[in-house]
């Protein structure tokens, strides 16, 4: 008899427990609802994590599971930024630019304030007109469904595109680093619609909880990232369960050998390459409300890279690996970067962190694809195999 | 016989002493223009002092215009004055005899405005066009090209003859063409000279044209005069609110009324709550407020609002017209023709500029990507570090530049040692990483990135944020220039030049060395090759390195039109994949051909829109995407076993 999901998937309720514990944890101790030892800007940081936690494991799906680097789907996840920060923006502006008409003696025409709105949001690219990808801005729920549909749709095309003349391995990667590229050159342009390369900003602040402190408002966001990461953690290990995730993993180990099966190796790729990048534009759309600010520099290719550098590091092929891959080097980042880390003095030079961190980011992501191809999560492999 | 010493020394002096006078007296009969000299005024002094043909003239402007020139208070007479001892030392205007030193009390500077002195400088032009001194004649050219006016016609044309410079004799024919194009009488010499000109690519040629074809929009009532370049068609050449707006400059009738000032109108009427007994709250709606200002209007609280249908009717009452401000319509008609023609030549010359800028631009791609078709085409290699190379190899060369001074020595040294120093790198790289790594191509990309961001951040660390410069040699500076569309700057040439050479050094290292053997015989069946006594091992570390060495060359070649940072290599990264990726894996050819069309498809783009190349960019890649879908191998594709993944 089959056994339950979950009981076959022993992992998925460990990862629920310690995401609920953290979560828990976080807000006793958040300043908000709890403590206050944990400032807003940190619960922040750790709301940010929990979204690049949640694109990681789409990315180790669609790498570690299915063989597909990707070097594409912050991409997706910068779509999703972009598509919530459209309302957001929309949305504060309106608010603000209602407020202001409304000292006039005379009431404002409906093209008044589109107009002024316009002239707000897009006077710094020199422009007083809403571009034609502006037409659902004005709603929130039209523009929280292109979180899913746009994202979904590029890679739809472009991965249909690319499995079905059998682009594979190295080429795929590198053709997804020029769709990412692409993409950037594309936001950079003044007239792309989207500000250039000043992007989208004050996102931070929530239209209609204006009332509510940025501390509740960065609880909340960080509730609402962890609950996507527990969402996404149970879709993707389903996903990965059964016979479709053997499909997917036998994909991986010999493309051709699935095909003389006779699976349809394109659909499932394709299926996989498409979901993840809905997840990453949902991660996204969660991701930039924290962030309080997006432009197209976030697309550049080399973040989708850093992407999959944490997943190795956490040890791609397993969907908790990624989440502490990543974990674990943005925080470090962000520990070695903002100055946390003390400056080592060697005498006659002293390091200094801020400067060095990337070389030895570098230097060890090297060693960590040489000598511990699992990453971090080979630990756990460790601890299991003692285990039994 | 001192006697007669004396009257001949008068006798000479005689003529001089009566020039003398002359200016003196000119001056004195517009002394108080002269004096007080403003643009208005001063142009009928300028033109007797031109007219009156003294040598003495042009000495006299000058220092006018330089504000060298006094009139003493007792008599109102000119001098040349000098700052001096116990005063202003005046000198004598036609004799340049200083004649006293007195009080600077006693004189009055003249100083002209800068329109007098504009003024003055044009007249000067004049008696500047036969000067002695080449550098005046052909600055007084050059002033007359700057601006254009009629009144130069006939004075240039008179210093033609006796020009002795060839070059400049040339030019100022050219001139004299263009000023008669524009500013003749005679209507045939006029035609005569614009037909000359349509094979003119200069940008002043194409100027000129233009200017004799600039034309004004005229609304007419009845029919239209003047020499009419083109009717238009309210709605299809110019638009309604375009169309209305000339009307009112016009024809002065009344302007619409915008909705601001309508609103602004209402808000000056609001009278307890109401505007002509319109609830201010139901204002929030266009045609309401029409609606009030009209009932204001009616009541003569505010003029009377234009209707749409009173544009209409205004619109048809009236023809709008293209006019030429030029009367002569033979001479317009030629003009237009030359331009057309003009235009086509220019048209042809910038495609071929074009064509120059996209095999500038292939060869730069083929120096980035080539190493990088030989360490991925032929080991299946995935070095995202490769950027990291160009710009190791453009530092190297600014390093060098700090020890040899020397541009052209320094440039010597800095290429082989770039070779050297990445060929190392390159080496080092392939032993203590890639070699490991040799079947797991994916991670080979991953750990080639992690090598790339600690090379740059080291880059960045040891040599600062900011850019350095890469100072190319003086014989690299400059453009080929071929005529006013068509040029390229030697550095390009040199660059296409160091691409061939590669090209050739690469065929010849790959077809005619051992070495290439061995290289060949690995890519193709490494196994078969080992067991043929080849030691891939070695092979695979000379080839990477080879890859990385031109890498190197590439940077200090890059580096001496761009500026060298330690991001530098990034930019080139994914273009140079993509070029190996369209061009075809594991051949140099194919490496070329993906050069040529990426550099031509990408220029193409950028003529289609100019000012964006960003967008090029983009589409460039986009098109990439949707080739390789095409051609997934690439444009050249390896045939037989060695295509196998």
């Amino acid at each position: 008899m089959r056994k339950s999901f979950l009981a076959e998937n022993p992992s998925v309720l460990w990862f629920l427990a310690c995401l609920g514990l953290f979560t828990l944890g976080v807000t006793l101790l958040a300043e908000a609802t709890g403590a206050g030892v944990i400032s807003t800007s940190f619960v922040k940081t750790l709301g940010k994590v929990l979204c690049l936690c949640l694109v990681a494991i789409a990315m180790d799906v669609v790498w570690g599971y299915c063989g597909i680097l990707s070097l594409g789907h912050f991409a997706f996840f910068g779509i999703g930024g972009y598509a919530v920060g459209m309302w957001l923006m929309y949305a504060r502006t309106e608010t603000i630019v209602t407020q202001n008409l409304a000292e006039r003696t005379i009431p404002a025409t409906a093209t008044e304030i589109n107009d002024a709105i316009a002239t707000q949001i897009f006077g710094v690219v020199g422009s007083s007109e809403f571009p034609l990808i502006w037409a659902f801005s004005h709603s929130l729920f039209l523009q929280l469904l292109l979180v899913v549909l746009v994202p979904g749709l590029l890679a739809l095309i472009f991965g249909w595109l690319a499995f079905r003349s059998r682009v594979t391995g190295v080429y795929l990667s590198i053709l997804t680093q020029a769709m990412t590229l692409a993409l950037a050159l594309y936001l950079f342009q003044n007239d792309s619609g989207l500000r250039g390369n000043n992007g989208l900003s004050g996102l931070q602040n929530i239209p209609g909880f204006e009332a509510v402190p940025q501390s509740m408002i960065s609880m909340a966001f960080f509730w609402a990232s962890a609950l996507a990461l527990a969402l996404g953690y149970v879709l993707f290990a389903r996903v990965l369960s059964g016979k479709m995730g053997s499909v997917i993993r036998a994909i991986r180990d010999d493309e051709a050998r699935v095909r003389f099966l006779g699976y349809h190796v394109e659909s499932y790729k394709l299926f996989v390459f498409t979901l993840t990048a809905i997840i990453a534009g949902i991660a996204g759309a969660l991701y930039y409300p924290q962030a309080g600010i997006i432009n197209p520099a976030e697309i550049a290719p080399i973040a989708s890279i850093y992407l999959a550098v944490w997943v190795a590091i956490g040890g791609r092929g397993r969907l908790y690996g990624a989440v502490i891959g990543t974990a674990f080097v943005s925080l470090l980042s962000s520990w070695f970067t903002g100055g946390g880390a003390p400056n080592v003095n060697l005498g006659f030079y002293t390091i200094q962190w801020t400067e060095w961190w990337l070389v030895l980011l570098g230097f060890s992501f090297v060693a960590v694809t040489l000598f511990f191809p699992g990453g971090i999560g080979m630990i756990f492999d460790r601890l299991k195999k003692d285990a039994l | 016989m001192i006697r007669i010493l004396s009257m001949v020394l008068a006798l000479l002096c005689l003529p001089l002493t009566a020039h003398a006078q002359e200016l003196q007296s000119l001056l004195q009969e517009n002394q108080k223009v002269v004096a007080k000299p403003s643009r208005k005024t001063v142009g009928p002094v300028l033109d007797a002092l031109v007219a009156s043909g003294l040598p003495t003239a042009p000495q006299f402007l000058e220092s006018w215009q330089n504000k060298d020139v006094y009139s003493r208070k007792e008599d109102g007479l000119f001098f040349y004055g000098a700052k001096a001892d116990g005063g202003i030392a005046l000198t004598d205007v036609d004799t340049g005899d200083v004649v006293s030193t007195v009080d600077a009390k006693a004189v009055k500077q003249i100083k002209p405005n800068g329109g007098v002195r504009k003024e003055i400088a044009s007249a000067l032009v004049q008696f500047q066009l036969s000067d002695p001194d080449i550098a005046r004649r052909s600055s007084a050219v050059n002033a007359i090209a700057r601006n254009m006016t009629g009144a130069m016609l006939a004075p240039l044309l008179g210093s033609i003859e006796n020009e002795p410079d060839a070059a400049l004799k040339a030019r100022k024919e050219q001139l004299a063409n263009y000023l008669n194009a524009r500013f003749g009488d005679d209507s045939a010499a006029r035609v005569a000279a614009i037909e000359s000109m349509s094979d003119d690519l200069s940008v002043e040629g194409r100027a000129v044209l233009s200017q004799i074809l600039e034309s004004e929009l005229v609304s007419f009532e009845g029919d239209a005069e003047g020499n009419i370049a083109e009717k238009l068609t309210v709605g299809e050449d110019i638009t309604r609110n375009a169309a209305y707006e000339l009307l009112v400059e016009q024809q002065s009738l009344t302007p619409q009324i915008s909705e601001n000032e309508l609103r602004l109108a209402l808000e000056a009427n609001v009278e307890g709550g109401k505007v002509a007994d319109i609830p201010v709250a139901q204002l929030a709606d266009l045609s309401k407020r029409e609606q009030a200002y009209d009932s204001l209007a009616a009541a003569g609280a505010v003029p009377t609002r234009v209707t749409d249908t009173m544009v209409t009717e205004a619109l048809e009452t009236y023809q709008f017209s293209r006019v030429y401000l030029e009367d002569d319509a033979d001479v317009t008609s030629a003009a237009a023709e030359a331009q057309r023609e003009v235009q086509t030549n220019v048209a042809v010359n910038q495609f071929f500029d074009l064509s120059l800028d996209a095999i500038s631009l292939a060869s730069i791609y083929f120096l980035a990507a080539v190493g990088l078709a030989i360490t991925f085409g032929v080991m299946g290699v995935i070095n995202m570090a490769h950027g990291e190379f160009i710009m190791m190899g453009a530092y190297t060369g600014y390093v060098v530049q700090q020890f040899v001074p020397n541009y052209t020595a320094s440039l010597i040294v800095a290429i082989p040692l770039a070779f050297m120093v990445t060929f190392a790198a390159g080496v080092a790289m392939e032993r203590l990483v890639i070699r490991w790594l040799y079947n797991r191509p994916l991670e080979t990309l991953l750990a080639t990135f992690g090598i790339s961001i600690a090379l740059q951040q080291l880059a960045k660390n040891i040599f600062g944020t900011q850019a350095r410069p890469l100072t190319s040699p003086g014989w690299l500076d400059g453009a080929w220039i071929i005529n006013d569309v068509v040029q390229i700057s030697y550095i390009r040439i040199a660059i296409f030049v160091l691409a061939l050479l590669f090209l050739g050094l690469l065929l010849f290292i790959l077809k005619k060395t051992r070495l290439g053997l061995e290289v060949r015989a690995v890519t193709q069946n490494p196994r078969m090759a080992s067991s043929m006594g080849i030691n891939p091992d070695k092979i695979k570390m000379m080839t990477f390195g080879l890859g990385s060495g031109i890498a190197g060359i590439a940077g200090v070649a890059i580096g001496l039109f761009a500026k060298v940072t330690s991001e530098m290599g990034s930019d080139y990264i994914v273009q140079s994949f993509m070029t190996v990726v369209v061009g075809g894996v594991g051949n140099v050819w194919g490496t070329l051909a993906g050069a040529a069309m990426i550099g031509t498809f990408q220029k193409g783009v950028e003529w289609l829109n100019p000012s964006n190349t960003l967008a090029a960019q983009t589409y460039m890649i986009l098109f990439i995407i949707l080739f390789i879908q095409f051609r997934p191998k690439g444009i050249i594709a390896l045939k037989g076993r060695a295509a196998g993944d």
